[in-house]
């Protein structure tokens, strides 16, 4: 594949849950979770993907890890396409495709030490290696995450959150990965520990070049490692943009709330604040048309024809509102 | 960046396993405590209790029948053919705790791999195996093991196998419903995004984390093989004489409970007391492993 082709793509990706209902699941109700999804994640670029609890975007990542089965749509990773993709060529992918958890409590096996931890990608992606090169690679990694290579036979319970979250970091790379999903890595730590975690994480995409999804409902975080960001909201990207221009120019009633909804240091240079009222709607039962439409500041019955689609408004920025005659501020500075 | 800052539990490093938490928790259980003290010695007793004693479990002493407990060389006294009570109970001892604990080792080992299989795999595997279980559930046990032991030659080691049959899914669904929660926790999926096959997940992943109320549950069969056991030799489809065994000695004891009562007594409080020991350990280890609060 060329240098240029995008490392993920996928096209329209679908993913519905049925509901099950009483003893024999007549129902046909579906959980639109994802809801057609066209998005490409380009070589050695972060994608920070954002939205609210129940928006979609962990069954997204789940999606494209290739743990769930997409309903349908198309996946593909380095151009293969992944639901056409045979065992062999699956492992192969499964190797170049690592992820980190949310919750760095139950992503570590509690009766497994560091060094077991560690090993497990590579007792199965490289089967030839010697327990002591197992062990001296998880050393290696241990240091390279910021962690004493001497922590290797401890077991979880003995780190804080912000060492376990290390740990995983650390088996995810492993088998050296391209592309890494993180999802909601930091959301479960203390904000001075969310800082170091998330420099690590930028410094380890510097140094491996890697791909990554960077999943999180938090913006801060988002603007500290994401190249582009793709703002979701029940199961659709609503705009996707340059880091720097989603927060200087959001073209999508939803991403200016998001923005005026984020802190800053500043008290003073605090926009009005848009309040989104109301939860956001159940995915069993989208709005028709804009799915933001019941929410939203600025709908119009308009809006409720058709979904809208993602449309150019700038160099690499596309937004799915049909009001093009709205002037967003800008919720942050600059 | 501050990861020189000590982790929390640097200075416990060379921690042993009996400081830690769980075997602290185990000490502080008196009953349990008592349980085992008892348990060692009625195993002690069993096991090196025969050759203490002058009179071997298959010696008659015709002149000697029915000595009442403590008379001359016979500790617990004699029985109707005059043989010596305290070498007969100890040697069955022997055979109702070996019979006990080796139902105990392939009925938890059953039960532990169908829940783990049935937890892990869920849909229809999972509810096939639970479904089954809940089936075996559904007979009276005291039944289907007497039916089993009418048509089988009843030696020990066709007990064992009985009793096992009969009692593993408790242990099967204790197991199921563990690992039906361990599953979805980040850990497993961890596990699958890193290539481990089925095997190493169930094994290794899960199988680690449910050892708790394995042993509690295991502990508890142990106590409850015995019992089986006993019922099954006192209604004469058990262990054959003159092999003895609690509960055959029981048997015997029925015809002369008014003549030589400690016939009855000795062997049933030897039952009790290790059916209740093993109970009591049962416990203290409940309260010792299955503190939730031990698998962060």
């Amino acid at each position: 594949m060329t240098a240029d082709t995008p490392l993920i793509e996928t096209i329209e990706l679908k993913q519905h849950f049925p509901l099950r209902r009483g003893l024999f699941g007549g129902s046909n109700l579906v959980v639109r979770a994802v809801d057609g999804i066209t998005i490409d994640i380009g070589r050695r670029s972060v994608l920070g993907l954002v939205g609210e609890s129940g928006s979609g975007k962990s069954t997204f990542g789940r999606a494209v890890m290739g743990l769930e089965t997409p309903t349908s749509g198309s996946l593909k990773f380095d151009g293969l396409d992944i639901a056409r993709a045979g065992s062999e060529e699956m492992k192969a992918v499964r190797r170049r495709m690592q992820m980190v958890f949310q919750d760095p409590f139950s992503s570590l096996n509690p009766r497994m030490s560091v060094a077991n931890t560690l090993s497990v990608p590579l007792r199965f992606h490289e089967p030839g290696l010697s327990r002591q090169a197992r062990r001296d690679r998880a050393g290696e990694m241990l240091e390279t995450v910021g962690l004493p290579a001497r922590y290797i036979d401890r077991f979880p319970h003995e780190f804080s959150g912000g060492q376990r979250q290390r740990i995983g970091i650390a088996r995810a790379l492993m088998v050296r990965p391209d592309f890494i999903m993180a999802d909601e890595v930091v959301s479960a730590l203390d904000v001075s520990v969310q800082a170091q975690v998330l420099n690590l994480f930028a410094k380890l995409q510097r140094e491996m070049q890697l791909t990554m999804l960077f999943i999180t409902h938090d913006l801060a975080v988002v603007g500290h490692v994401s190249d582009h960001v793709a703002v979701m909201y029940l199961g659709r990207i609503v705009e996707i943009a340059p880091t720097r221009a989603l927060f200087s120019e959001p073209h999508h009633p939803y991403t200016e709330a998001l923005l005026s909804a984020a802190p800053t240091p500043e008290a003073r240079d605090r926009k009005k604040r848009i309040v989104l009222e109301g939860d956001i709607p159940s995915a069993v039962n989208p709005p028709s048309g804009c799915p933001f439409r019941t929410r939203c500041p600025y709908a119009l019955d308009a809006c409720a024809e058709g979904v809208p689609v993602l449309r150019e408004v700038g160099p690499g920025h596309r937004a799915a509102c049909i009001r093009d005659d709205l002037m967003l501020a800008a919720a942050t500075g600059t | 960046m501050s990861m020189n800052t000590a982790p929390p539990a640097m200075a416990a490093k060379e921690r042993r396993w009996i400081t830690s938490r769980p075997v602290r928790r185990f000490v502080r259980h008196r009953l349990a405590i008592a349980g085992l003290v008892m348990i060692s010695a009625i195993a002690l007793l069993c096991v090196v209790g025969p050759w203490m004693l002058p009179h071997g479990m298959l010696d008659i002493h015709i002149r000697d029948r029915f000595s009442p407990p403590g008379s001359e060389t016979y500790l617990l006294g004699t029985d109707a053919m005059g043989r010596d009570l305290a070498a007969r109970l100890f040697m069955a001892g022997r055979v109702s705790l070996m019979v006990g604990i080796a139902a105990m080792v392939l009925s938890t080992f059953l039960g532990a791999v169908i829940g783990l299989v049935a937890g892990y795999f869920g849909k229809v595997i999972g509810t096939v195996l639970m479904r089954f279980t809940d089936a075996v559930l559904c007979f009276p046990q005291i039944f289907l093991l007497l039916v089993l032991a009418a048509f089988l030659e009843p030696n020990a080691l066709m007990i064992t196998i009985i009793i096992a049959l009969t009692s593993w899914m408790e242990i099967a669904r204790i197991v199921s419903a563990e690992i039906r929660s361990l599953r979805e926790r980040d850990f497993v999926t961890a596990a699958r995004v890193s290539g481990a096959s089925h095997t190493w997940i169930m094994f290794r992943e899960l199988l680690p984390n449910t050892i708790g109320p394995i042993i509690v549950a295991a502990t508890l069969t142990v106590a409850r093989a015995i019992l089986i056991e006993a019922y099954v030799s006192f209604l004469g489809y058990g262990i054959q004489p003159p092999l003895p065994s609690w509960g055959n000695m029981l048997n015997n004891a029925q015809q002369f409970l008014d003549t030589a009562p400690w016939l009855a007594i000795v062997p049933g409080v030897a039952i009790t007391l290790a059916v209740t020991s093993f109970n009591f350990i049962g416990d203290g280890l409940r309260d010792a492993l299955d503190a939730r609060s031990d698998l962060q």
